[in-house]
């Protein structure tokens, strides 16, 4: 019998333990030591490279034109995305229903959304003012009771918070829908023949378990969509985030600095935006792994695999 | 209220039903008549239609042609209102489809609540009330994925119970259990014949169509091709295609 050549075999050997720890993935730890390395020289060079300018980003960091250019984003942001949810799913599920007329709307809806360019739209909208100069609300044939002047501070906060959703409304049909799909057919049929109606099925049955499926990547797009904010200068709506700090360094020639406020205040945002993402999937995913389907996780695997998107950041 | 067999006209009764899906006809000129207070079982290979023809019955599915007559009201009219229909006739498919993001109380609370607008506290005490019935009073806040497949079931069956149906169908509703808890079901549906229901049941449980029918139809060809007493369909068939049929379903082991 020749002895074992490693220690593997004896398990008491106290020696031959200890001794294996530290060698165990040698290139990993290379590779994590050059890493730090190189990070810590890029920090140590960008905090001492004078280009960087970091007294200018200091005292612009809470300059009251950036963080009103904060706010803007942020309504702009939460304003598409409700947009984009509500009627995303209405037309989710006019493209799921039967009837031929709403199902073709939809679809020719989501084709021309998707298949033209965010910025493209967002130029489009712009130009809107052009086409119809005084927008008029009020009873045809009677007394205008508003009227707003479409070529307003407001009026292209407005096309741009409308663009950003009706664009966004297309990507949200689609997250729907594949709710919708994941949710098995047995289920509404259940609803029905209980006595339910088609919209009462929906709202009670069919689009809570739909939720689950729906819930991860719509965080991912709004996540998303507070970052395309900052192309709503094509309407041209310029009180936003990236709009305030391109106006400020155009006019003290600083572009390095600005940049790195905005881009300071988009991560700080979105950081807050991925916790709450993580609490509330964690929420969804709740005693409701061991109820998803089959279908419901592969749905979900898609939905979150493939983002199916070109334009993000344009 | 057990009441006999009475010679009033039938709670259902259908004529000259067809169903067609495309162009394969699974339905053709078929018959039908259950008095109320009775069971009728529906046997038949698989894909003879005995599905199709308890979703026509519900109106799950759209009747091509025929009359489908409910307390002397045709429901294949397509102007009635499905809706209140469906909720007069009570369905329990072979998958249990129990609504798994609700609470087994808030399965059979739904529609009770959503469709007949009953009072949250009226709804919850007959809910819990049709919970006891059928022996499930315990699991009341328990989620579906909490329970056994026979749980399951008698939950469905209590989600239709609830609605206060004239009719009740059952899909081969022990198909998809495991062989042990077959028997819970089973015993429940006794139960409710006992104690009146209407029902039609399509199952492969040959001993248990025996026992519990007041009359079984053998389907075939997208009609009823025989029909009798139990006694006369098991012993005694007349129809070589029922016969062909009882000798598989003998020679599996099943009767
Ligand atoms: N939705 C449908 N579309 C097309 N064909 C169907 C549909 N439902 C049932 N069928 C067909 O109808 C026939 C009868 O099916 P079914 O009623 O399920 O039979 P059973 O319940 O007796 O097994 C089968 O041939 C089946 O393929
Ligand atoms: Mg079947």
């Amino acid at each position: 019998m020749t002895p074992e050549p490693s220690g593997a075999a004896q398990p008491g050997s106290a020696a031959d333990v200890i001794k294996a720890i530290p060698l165990r993935r040698p290139g990993r730890w290379i590779a994590a030591f050059v890493i730090l390395v190189l990070v810590v020289l890029f920090i140590y060079g960008a905090a001492t490279n004078a280009n960087f300018q970091w007294s200018t980003y200091r005292s612009y960091l809470f300059d009251r034109r950036i963080t009103k250019g904060v706010w803007a984003t942020l309504q702009l942001t939460f304003l598409a995305m409700a947009l984009g949810v509500v009627l995303g799913v209405a037309l989710a599920v006019m493209r799921l229903s039967a009837n031929p007329v709403l199902k073709s709307v939809a679809w020719a809806y989501l084709w021309v959304f998707r298949g033209t360019p965010v910025y493209v739209q967002l130029v489009f909208w712009g130009l809107f003012s052009s086409i119809y100069p005084h927008l008029s609300l009020g009873i045809p044939f009677a007394h205008q009771f508003a009227h707003f002047d479409i070529q307003s501070l407001q009026a292209f906060f407005f096309f741009a918070a409308l663009g950003l959703g009706l664009n966004e409304a297309a990507y949200m049909a689609e997250i729907v829908r594949a709710g919708i799909s994941s949710v098995g057919e047995g289920q509404s049929e259940a609803a029905t023949a209980l006595g339910m109606s088609w919209p009462l099925t929906m709202r009670r049955v069919v689009l809570p378990q739909a939720m689950r499926v729906i819930i991860p990547p719509t965080g991912n797009e709004l996540i998303s969509m507070l970052k395309t904010t900052s192309l709503v200068i094509a309407v041209p709506f310029t009180g936003d985030l990236y709009s305030q700090a391109r106006q400020i360094s155009g006019a003290n020639f600083r572009p390095v600095p600005l940049l790195m406020v905005a881009s300071t205040w988009y991560l700080a945002i979105t950081s807050v935006l991925m916790v709450g993402q993580y609490f509330l999937e964690k929420h969804y995913a709740k005693g409701s792994s061991r109820t998803m389907t089959a279908r419901q996780l592969r749905v979900l695997a898609k939905a979150i695999g493939n983002p199916d998107r070109g334009g993000d950041g344009a | 209220m057990s009441v006999p067999q009475t010679l009033a006209a039938p709670l259902l009764s259908v004529r000259g039903l067809r169903k067609s899906f495309g162009k394969s006809v699974v339905l053709t000129d078929l018959d039908l008549d259950v008095p109320e207070h009775t069971c009728t079982v529906l046997i038949g290979a698989s894909g003879s239609g005995k599905s199709t023809l308890l979703r026509c019955l519900n109106l799950l599915e759209v009747v091509d042609d025929g009359v489908v007559e409910l307390d002397g009201q045709d429901i294949a009219d397509p102007r009635v209102d499905a809706n209140a229909i469906r909720s007069k006739v009570g369905i329990v498919f072979q998958a249990f489809n129990l609504f798994p993001h609700l609470s087994v109380l808030d399965n059979v609370m739904l529609a009770p609540r959503r469709v007949h607008r009953v009072r949250r506290q009226q709804a919850e005490s007959d809910a819990v009330a049709m919970l006891e019935r059928v022996g499930l009073s315990d699991k009341a806040r328990a989620r579906p994925d909490e329970l056994s497949g026979g749980q399951q079931q008698r939950v469905a069956i209590a989600r239709a119970l609830v609605n206060r149906p004239r009719l009740m169908l059952f899909d081969e509703v022990t198909s998809a259990l495991d062989p042990e808890l077959v028997g819970e079901v089973l015993t429940l549906i006794r139960e409710l014949k006992s104690d009146g229901m209407t029902m039609v049941v399509a199952t492969h449980e040959m001993g248990f169509a025996r026992e519990v029918a007041d009359q079984v139809c053998f389907l075939d060809g997208g009609r009823v091709l025989e029909q009798g007493p139990p006694a006369q369909i098991f012993g005694a068939p007349q129809e070589p295609r029922t016969r062909q049929f009882l000798a598989r379903i003998v020679a599996a082991g099943r009767l």
